[in-house]
């Protein structure tokens, strides 16, 4: 994408970041320009998550510098990050369980000064199964039906910058396309998406950059065009 | 017509006194489970804050010559900012431990209020004066004076407006979802430490707004609140925590079931909601409109 003079979205600079006693980001650095989709990956236990969590300050300590939208956010609450245009889709999916499907899917605020948020229609045009599962409780919806949720109740509040984390983990082949197909409507629509997966093939495809984690630092980056050329390198990053 | 030998009137004057007493109940553990719910603290100031209530609201009529209708908006309003002011001084900083600080540091500071309330006034009671609504209203089977029947309306008002604030609007999905998961609530923009703060104020607000109602019927004094703390919590862990209408219902059937005691054992009258406790808990240890956690 020809958007290198940009301001990136997100710039990440010697990031450190600590679980209690323990240790987990060790001098993080990367940035992801506005409208690109970048995936972390690399194993379990590599800081994946918790880079993303602590770009929201949901982490423990945390030192160095993050900037979203050219704006320092080390400083801030996590409702303060978040409003300046963050959505946040959790691992765990963090689904309400006593909050009904529409609920939990307005339950975000919409950020003030955006109108890039997508309408209701369109959010039951991209899962039409939302649609039909409106009124159940959040705790009856299958995982595909959570999963879903989770990522289409961000995309209504204007949100410019999606973390998503591991949205095609466990589910049945057939919602990992409609997940795929809605990252790629994100996608030409402009927004900035930032993924941690576990599914190589999946995010190889809808990925500008891929980067890889091991011990709580970026070792490598590379376009998908690359992978085939370095499928050594590739599988000895992320295998086990 | 007597009932089991006792004549149908003085049943019924009973049953209505123990329905008012269930109200009160009612309102007081509704705040004590809302705040529960966001802030896993058990708040022992609960009493403390209905004595508050009512004395506040016999205080703006002493002082001020404020009328009951009034204070019974000012005294909820005075408590609620007072219990917001106790929960970002102190409170905060308790949450992430045992709850067991939670009640220690409630009881401590109910211990200062309270104490602070009998150095000025003393133990003995302060008379409201007249109820603010005369007269007697006729039922057929019972003459029930018109102020408790206030009580009872008003009681059940502000409950059903709880429970539909809570329920049905945003704000109430917005407590509901950050009672399940705080820190996501707050990764969607929510300020969540203002959210508690309010829900600490509104709980106690309840509480004293209760008190307010009670001023006219009983009396007022430092330790108002300590025999209704310990009921309430018995009926908050006899229902349970899981529903709003639950607390309710157990507030005044519970008040419904100490009059009935008063009417046929009176001797038992001031430990059947204890004997109660135990039973459910025995067969219940969620309570009976809690959840399996």
């Amino acid at each position: 994408m020809n958007t290198a003079t940009q301001t990136p979205a997100l710039a990440v600079r010697g990031l450190h970041a600590w679980y209690g006693e323990s240790h987990v980001l060790q001098g993080v650095n990367f940035e992801v320009r506005s409208g690109e989709v970048v995936t972390l990956l690399g194993r379990n236990g590599a800081g994946r998550t918790t880079t993303l969590r602590a770009l929201l300050g949901l982490t423990g300590r945390r030192s160095g510098s993050i900037r979203v939208f050219d704006q320092e956010t080390t400083g801030l609450s996590t409702h303060r990050i978040a409003r300046l245009g963050v959505g946040y889709c959790p691992e765990e999916r963090g689904i309400f369980a006593s909050l009904s499907c529409e609920e939990n899917l307005l339950l975000p605020p919409l950020f003030k000064g955006s109108d890039a948020g997508l309408s209701l229609d369109e959010i039951y045009r991209l899962f039409p199964n939302l649609e039909e599962r409106k009124h159940s409780p959040g705790m009856a919806l299958s995982g595909g039906e959570q999963q879903m949720l989770a990522l289409a109740r961000i995309l209504r509040t204007g949100a410019r910058l999606l973390l998503l984390d591991e949205i095609s983990e466990g589910l049945a082949p057939v919602i990992v396309d409609t997940l795929g197909q809605a990252i790629r409507e994100l996608r030409r629509r402009g927004y900035t998406i930032l993924l941690v997966e576990q599914n190589f093939h999946f995010s190889a495809a809808l990925s500008d950059r891929l980067l890889f984690m091991e011990s709580g630092r970026i070792i490598d980056t590379l376009t998908p065009d690359q992978l085939d050329d370095n499928a050594d390198k590739v599988a000895r990053m992320l295998s086990v | 017509m007597d009932i089991f030998g006792v004549p149908v009137q003085a049943l019924m004057a009973q049953l209505m006194i123990g329905l008012v007493n269930g109200c009160f109940y009612a309102v007081l553990s509704l705040g004590l489970a809302v705040i529960f719910g966001m802030l896993h603290v058990i708040n022992f100031t609960h009493g403390a804050m209905f004595m508050l209530g009512a004395l506040l609201s016999w205080a703006g009529l002493y002082y001020f010559e404020l009328n009951y209708w009034v204070m019974l908006f000012l005294a909820p309003l005075v408590v609620g900012v007072f219990g917001i002011v106790l929960e970002r001084l102190f409170l905060k900083r308790i949450y992430k431990l045992d709850y067991l600080y939670g009640l220690l540091l409630t009881l401590g500071l109910t211990l200062i209020i309270e104490g602070a309330v009998r150095s000025v006034y003393g133990v003995s009671g302060k008379p409201y004066g007249p109820a603010p609504i005369s007269g007697v209203t006729d039922l057929g089977f019972l003459m029930i004076p018109n102020y408790r029947l206030w009580v009872i309306v008003a009681s059940l008002m502000v409950c059903a407006a709880t429970w539909y604030t809570i329920e049905r609007t945003r704000l109430g999905a917005y407590l509901r979802a950050a009672t399940e998961n705080p820190k996501l609530v707050e990764a969607f923009g929510i300020n969540v430490p203002v959210l508690v703060s309010l829900t600490f104020g509104f709980g106690v607000a309840l509480a004293a707004f209760a008190g307010v109602l009670a001023a006219p019927i009983m009396q007022v004094s430092a330790l108002t609140g300590q025999t209704m703390i310990v009921i309430v919590f018995a009926v908050v862990v006899i229902g349970g925590m899981g529903s709003i209408a639950g607390t309710v219902v157990t507030g005044i059937g519970l008040g419904l079931v100490e009059a009935l005691t008063k009417v046929y054992y009176p001797e038992a009258s001031s430990m059947v909601m204890f004997l109660v406790m135990v039973l459910v808990l025995l067969v219940r240890p969620n309570g009976l409109f809690g959840g399996v956690e």
